[in-house]
């Protein structure tokens, strides 16, 4: 055995992106191999859960975890990872913050089996079948795990000692937290391994930015045709800039895009949502409660743009279950 | 709505500012009108002070309504701040339906502070309106992962 530090990745609830963040290395990937020995990354290396089992307790430097947690499965595999783990990373805001899959809890289990099994356009499923723990299949009994009501992030289920954010990191900072570790020089327990302010700080368009915004109606991106310039939120495109973390320098805005949130708040900020709700409210142009609501009527599914990637770790969770309709 | 035998009392958290609302609060107070103990009055400089979080963070700590109360339109202390109110209240409702609680437990109101009366009247309907509604039941904070592990042995 070499006595290279030891480094695992593992994938939740997740769409894949995280892993093309570390491919995305590239050439870099290599100083990283012929630093440490990667001894578990189910999507490129074929290693199993009882090889993960076999390690003694404590034995792997870092687990980069991304996703969020769904399945009994991958709440499983967390707790095995920390087990093994001295350092659990939360790599990329479905780990970090519950992510794209936390929107799902708009909804219930139910309603979800029901919308995706049943109701769906795509889907034809005459016997009404849904999926179930245990089913039986020429004489065997097939199981499958538990779909929890809601869903997690990470550190709401097992202990976290850092965060990379995004959606998904950039290999920049992949890059430097993996230095981070090896240097020994940890941060604090709970860092986020990004800076601490606001997109809009490191944003080439700052400058454009009026000095007192207001806005009479706000736009989706497939409504206009941005300029390549200025300020979107100022171009009236719901940019979340605001209230999001620095970190991922802009990668949307320079692709004109306006920021979704991906790298979540700032560490002054508990809850994302509320905090770019009030900072929109603020620039709306009008004192006229008509007006407003007109001018509200613009953005159609605040909870789910202002909550796009944090709504398992937000104030009010998701939707309340008796008001989930059947 | 009963309980027990006993009425059951909606908790209010009420944002006062302080040039207006707050000092119809304590005319009330002074002139001996009597009002629903149910609210619990918080001071704030301005009601455009009052972040969108706290009213949530209200709501997650067991607050079944939260009153926003601030200067007359046009009589703001800093101009413009209850207008900001306005707008922050108006664009927390839609989020609030969105999240299935009923917007009516989020009241904006404009007290000055010549209205005591005002404010009794506005505590006490609410607080009747509170009960009507029933306690407010939030989506179970997830961080009770000891939540999940009794659903999957319960399964």
């Amino acid at each position: 055995m070499s006595a290279k530090p030891k480094v695992a990745f593992y994938w939740c609830a997740s769409c894949g992106g995280c892993e093309e963040a570390v491919v995305d290395l590239a050439e870099k990937v290599l100083d990283v191999v012929a630093a440490v020995d990667i001894v578990f990354w189910p999507v490129a290396l074929d290693f199993k859960r009882h090889d993960v089992e076999a390690m003694p307790d404590g034995s792997i430097l870092a687990t980069f975890i991304n996703g969020a947690i769904r399945m009994s499965e991958q709440e499983e595999m967390a707790h095995l990872l920390r087990r093994k783990s001295v350092v659990v990373v939360a790599f990329g805001s479905c780990a970090q913050l519950g992510g794209i899959p936390g929107l799902a809890n708009f909804w219930s289990r139910d309603t979800i089996f029901h919308r995706v099994y049943q109701e769906s356009p795509s889907t034809r499923n005459q016997q009404g079948t849904e999926p179930a723990l245990e089913t039986q299949v020429n004489g065997h009994a097939v199981t499958l795990p538990v779909f929890h009501e809601t869903v997690r992030s990470l550190n709401q289920v097992i202990d976290v000692d850092y965060f990379l954010p995004g959606c998904a990191p950039t290999p920049k900072l992949l890059a430097q937290a993996v230095e981070t570790l090896l240097s020994g020089n940890l941060p604090p327990k709970g860092s986020v391994l990004a800076p601490d302010t606001a997109l809009c700080d490191e944003c080439d368009r700052r400058e454009t930015k009026p000095d007192r915004m207001m806005i009479k109606e706000f736009h989706r991106p497939h409504q206009v045709l941005a300029n390549q310039e200025d300020c979107l939120l100022a171009q009236g495109l719901l940019c979340m800039g605001p209230a999001t973390r620095a970190g991922c320098e802009a990668r949307c805005v320079q692709g004109n895009m306006p920021c979704t949130g991906c790298f979540g708040p700032t560490s002054r900020v508990t809850d994302q949502g509320s905090k770019i709700l009030s900072a929109i409210a603020s620039i709306i142009d009008s004192t006229d409660e008509a007006e407003v609501s007109r001018i509200l009527d613009s953005i159609p599914d605040p909870a789910g743009t202002f909550y796009r990637y944090s709504l398992p770790v937000s104030l009010l969770g998701g939707r309340r279950p008796e008001a989930i309709p059947r | 709505m009963e309980t027990n035998g006993k009425r059951y009392q909606p908790r209010i958290i009420g944002f006062l500012c302080n040039w207006c609302s707050y000092t119809g609060a304590d005319l009330a107070g002074v002139s001996r009108m009597k009002s629903a103990p149910n609210l619990r009055i918080i001071r704030v400089m301005c009601s455009g002070r009052v972040d969108p979080a706290f009213v949530l963070r209200a709501f997650r700590l067991g607050a079944d309504g939260v009153l926003v109360a601030g200067c007359h339109p046009g009589d703001c202390h800093y101009k413009q701040g209850n207008f900001k109110a306005l707008r922050r209240a108006m664009f927390l409702k839609r989020l609030l339906r969105e999240f299935g609680v009923d917007e009516r437990r989020l009241r904006l109101e404009w007290i000055s502070a010549s209205e005591g009366e005002r404010f009794a009247q506005v505590t006490n309907e609410f607080t009747e309106q509170l009960r009507a509604l029933g306690p407010l039941q939030l989506a179970a904070q997830p961080e009770a992962a000891a939540a999940a592990v009794q659903e999957v042995a319960a399964q």
